[in-house]
């Protein structure tokens, strides 16, 4: 093999949605054995560039050579023939068959009988050369969602690809998970694997890449080697002006306790206990982070408390009122918000205008109102005024949601929910698949609200955000509560055991009792 | 060949046309082959039918008459859809509303000899309202409260109203001097609807107006209709802004089932003036035809019942002038159906054909 023979060469690639160009003229290329940073914010056209070499969208224009040679691709299949595969961010994988099971679906050699035992065989060793520990003959939804990503790299490996593209994959793992990950892409580099790994996450960028292509506007702004860069240089290109990495946070007197949770017990979908026992408090004037892995309680744990899911024990005060298990409707008149992590399945209506869905609550409002019906006019200034206080990027008022960019959703939601006045704000994953620019534009919201006395609960899994914007920190694992730390005495390492749930710095709780008073001196 | 189907973000509006246009044609050729199958002249049958349901003043009259269920019926279904709650029961509904109008209109007259009949008719219009509305409400509770399928039983309880009809006429309620013929005795005069002068059309037909301003209005002004939008593009958001399902599914099987029963109510005091077997014809189940085909637009549904009736009474009048069977029509409007929900995929996909020899990977040589 000439070594100066990129293993993946895209030139002039260019791709048309209606109304949008979402790759104009890109030029990429990537060496065997490299790493290859494919950084941009979002709508940067990164994904669809990806997709355009996996096979699942077809350039307007452009063409595409693999290890020199020039490849038609229409369709993942013609992609994997290539020896090109892709991890996706969210797993393509049968839930209730087993590991093997899954590497083997969708096979060539597979026909009609499954020889598994030989599919095992190289599950084993592939797995053990690149240190993807993983029991063939588990069944997946036993597997935690980093074991489940080895699944689907092995699955990749198994179909023979030597580039492997790899979309935001650290966005579920733990910290230790994301370091076992990058051991084992390293390993595969120096196999001699190609690794395409798109991110909008700086850090990560500067430890593994070796070079980094950097995306703007369906464009690439410029092809780097890590060692020659640094994460200020790459922000600038990335969002095309300086970037602040802190957000500032003055301190802010704390109040009275807004939102307090006690022995709080719920199930998930599945019937299956999901929180065991949960404690905590929220102040005015405070965020409170709670850190987890994906799936440990975190979503029943907002729903509970926003009242969209039962609670089958403990209780929920706010503002010293029991609103165990009340309408949501009912918590919202409390002064409670909530940014859902679903922001298209449930924080918005994506066939519905702008206009209709900042006035998802709020149309109750006398003041959007007369009688039963409403009031269009007082309507039209309410929601003009939100679009340019929150600066949503929307063509008019009647836009349908579902047309408008990941962070303009989210300012949207933001929009409605900060408006509100909320006496508690709780925010799931605020931040995620944002870009820089909206990220930073959603914290400081989030400041600005704690500033004004807001209780924030904060549960995300980017433990960064947890850290840059916390005044607390509770790691929830398994429905439990492993401990709360104030943010200053937190650190990555020691979050990441007790996400792990190695760490226990709390007690489990045992309390049987439903809602007991509340504790004299703490409640002004 | 390869084919590839992209979704459009935008359905386009010339392809709604054009496809529109289009699967009413190929369901006439459908039409005209099954006509060739019979020996019949498709041109002939299809201008005999035109004529028989739009030619004259007595056929347009009379499909005013049958549009007119259609129209109670079809707005009946699509505000229900709108939330997607599926009644399929708008028959059912339709004669519990039948029922308790010629109950009202058979028993009371006699033992309030003085009321007068617009009163009586007011009376006997929001009794069968109601009827309908409570029947429709049997199924909105149970899917409410404890979340029983509404497609099965909406449709179960059409059988029950449909039989409850046919043992009341047949049985408790027959006509003593009807010489055996199956139906009540016919009402006194007072509790018939007025009709237009000449013409079997009633007052049902501004119920149907009325109805459809209304349904309208509540959608696009009130703060009602913002929460049936809502629920119906997303129920999961509506649950998170803290809009009841409970309250509005009750609600809206509650206007669904009440304008059915109405359009009962219309048929037995504006056309039969007593509960016969002429009541329960399929108009609540060709209801859903209408409602699709309008997309569930108040204003789009009273033109299709019309269009829709049109081919009922011209599938009618083939009967007579041409000797064919009436189903000629069902199978015509069948095939419309067919052909424009097939078209849908048009309207939301881009569908492009690339004829090309079968390898899919192209491969040259690099530069």
């Amino acid at each position: 093999m000439a070594t100066n023979t990129p293993a993946v060469r895209m030139t002039g690639i260019t791709k048309r949605f209606p109304g949008v160009l979402a790759n104009d003229h890109i030029d990429f290329e990537t060496q065997p054995g490299e790493i290859h940073a494919l950084l941009g914010e979002n709508g940067a056209g990164k994904s669809t560039l990806m997709n355009i070499l996996f096979g699942i969208y077809r350039a307007d224009e452009g063409e595409i050579f693999v290890h020199g040679r020039k490849v038609r691709l229409n369709s993942p299949r013609d992609a994997i023939k290539q020896g090109i595969g892709m991890v996706h961010q969210h797993f393509m994988l049968v839930e209730v068959q087993t590991v093997a099971e899954n590497v083997s679906l969708g096979l060539a050699e597979s026909r009609f009988f499954l020889n598994l035992g030989q599919t095992k065989g190289r599950i084993t060793e592939l797995a053990q050369r690149y240190g993807l520990q993983v029991d063939p003959d588990t069944r997946i939804w036993q597997l935690s969602v980093g074991e489940q990503q080895r699944v689907e790299i092995l699955k990749m490996l198994y179909r023979g690809a030597d580039i492997l593209i790899m979309d935001e994959p650290t966005a579920v793992l733990t910290p230790q998970e994301t370091k076992e990950l990058f051991n084992t892409l390293r390993r595969m580099a120096a196999e001699g694997h190609t690794i395409i790994f798109i991110t909008h996450k700086l850090d990560e960028v500067m430890a593994i890449s070796d070079r980094i292509t950097v995306l703007r506007g369906g464009r690439v702004v410029s092809t780097v080697c890590t060692s020659e860069t640094n994460k200020e240089d790459l922000a600038r290109m990335m969002v095309g002006r300086p970037i602040l990495f802190q957000v500032e946070r003055i301190p802010v007197e704390k109040g009275d306790i807004v939102l307090q949770v006690e022995n709080l017990q719920a199930q998930n979908d599945q019937r299956l206990p999901a929180l065991k026992g949960v404690c905590f408090t929220v102040q005015q004037g405070e965020i409170l982070g709670i850190a987890g892995v994906a799936g440990n309680g975190q979503r029943e744990l907002a729903e509970v408390i926003t009242g969209l899911r039962q609670a089958i024990g403990g209780c929920i005060r706010i503002n010293n009122m029991d609103v165990t298990n009340c309408a949501p409707c009912r918590i919202i008149e409390k002064g409670v918000s909530h940014v859902p992590e679903d922001r298209l399945g449930m924080g918005l209506v994506p066939n519905l205008s702008v206009s209709d869905n900042i006035i998802m609550k709020e149309y109750r409002q006398p003041k959007l109102s007369y009688g039963p019906f409403l009031n269009r006019l007082s309507i039209w200034r309410f929601v003009d005024r939100l679009i340019k206080l929150f600066d949503i990027a929307t063509p008019s008022q009647e836009t349908p949601v579902k047309l408008l960019s990941g962070g303009n959703l989210q300012r949207t939601i933001l929009a409605r929910e900060i408006s509100a006045l909320p006496n508690l704000l709780v925010a799931m994953h605020p931040t995620r698949g944002l870009d820089v620019g909206a990220t930073e534009s959603v914290h400081k919201m989030l400041l600005e609200q704690r500033s004004k006395g807001a209780a924030i609960l904060l549960i995300s899994e980017d433990l960064d955000e947890i850290l840059a914007l916390s005044d607390h920190i509770a790691v929830l694992y398994e429905g439990e509560i492993m401990g709360i730390l104030p943010a200053e005495k937190a650190g990555v390492e020691k979050l990441g055991l007790m996400m792990a749930g190695a760490l226990r710095e709390m007690p489990p709780a045992t309390s049987p009792e439903q809602c007991a008073e509340p504790v004299e001196g703490k409640v002004s | 060949m390869r084919i590839r189907i992209e979704k459009r973000p935008i359905p386009s509006r010339l392809v709604s046309v054009l496809t529109l246009l289009l699967s009413l044609l190929l369901a006439l050729i459908v039409g005209g082959i099954l006509l060739k199958a019979v020996k019949a002249d498709p041109i002939k049958t299809y201008r005999a039918m035109a004529l028989g349901a739009f030619g004259s003043r007595y056929s347009l009259s009379e499909t005013l008459v049958k549009a007119i269920p259609l129209m109670l019926c079809g707005l009946a279904v699509s505000v229900a859809f709108r939330m997607l709650f599926w009644n399929i029961g708008a028959e059912g509904q339709l004669a519990m509303g039948g029922i308790a109008a010629a109950g009202v209109a058979l028993f009371l007259p006699p033992r309030a000899p003085h009321l007068p009949s617009w009163l009586l008719l007011l009376l006997i219009a929001i009794v069968g309202f109601m009827a309908g509305a409570l029947w429709g409400l049997i199924p909105a509770l149970l899917k409410a409260y404890i979340r029983v399928n509404e497609i099965i039983t909406t449709l179960m309880l059409n059988y029950i109203a449909i039989l409850l009809v046919e043992y009341l006429f047949y049985g408790p309620w027959k006509d003593p001097k009807g010489y055996g013929f199956p139906g009540t005795a016919e009402f006194p005069p007072v509790a018939w609807l007025p009709r237009l002068p000449g013409t079997r059309v009633h007052l049902g037909l501004l119920f149907a107006l009325l109805a459809a301003i209304f349904i309208w209005a509540v959608l696009s002004r009130t703060k009602w209709g913002y929460e049936i939008r809502v629920i119906g593009e997303n129920p999961r958001a509506a649950t998170y802004a803290g809009i009841s399902l409970v309250r509005n599914i009750l609600l809206i099987m509650w206007l669904s089932g009440g304008l059915a029963g109405l359009a009962g109510m219309a048929e037995v005091t504006g056309i039969a003036h007593r509960l016969t077997k002429g009541l329960t014809v399929g108009y609540g189940f060709t209801a859903i035809i209408v409602a699709w085909l309008a997309k569930l637009n108040p204003w789009t549904v009273l033109i299709v019942s019309f269009l829709l009736a049109g081919l009922l009474v011209g599938g009618d009048q083939i009967q007579i002038t041409m000797g064919l069977p009436a189903s000629v029509a069902l199978i015509l409007q069948g095939a419309i159906l067919f052909f424009m929900l097939g078209a849908e995929v048009f309207k939301q996909y881009h569908i492009t054909i690339e004829w090309r020899r079968r390898s899919s990977i192209h491969e040259e040589t690099g530069v």
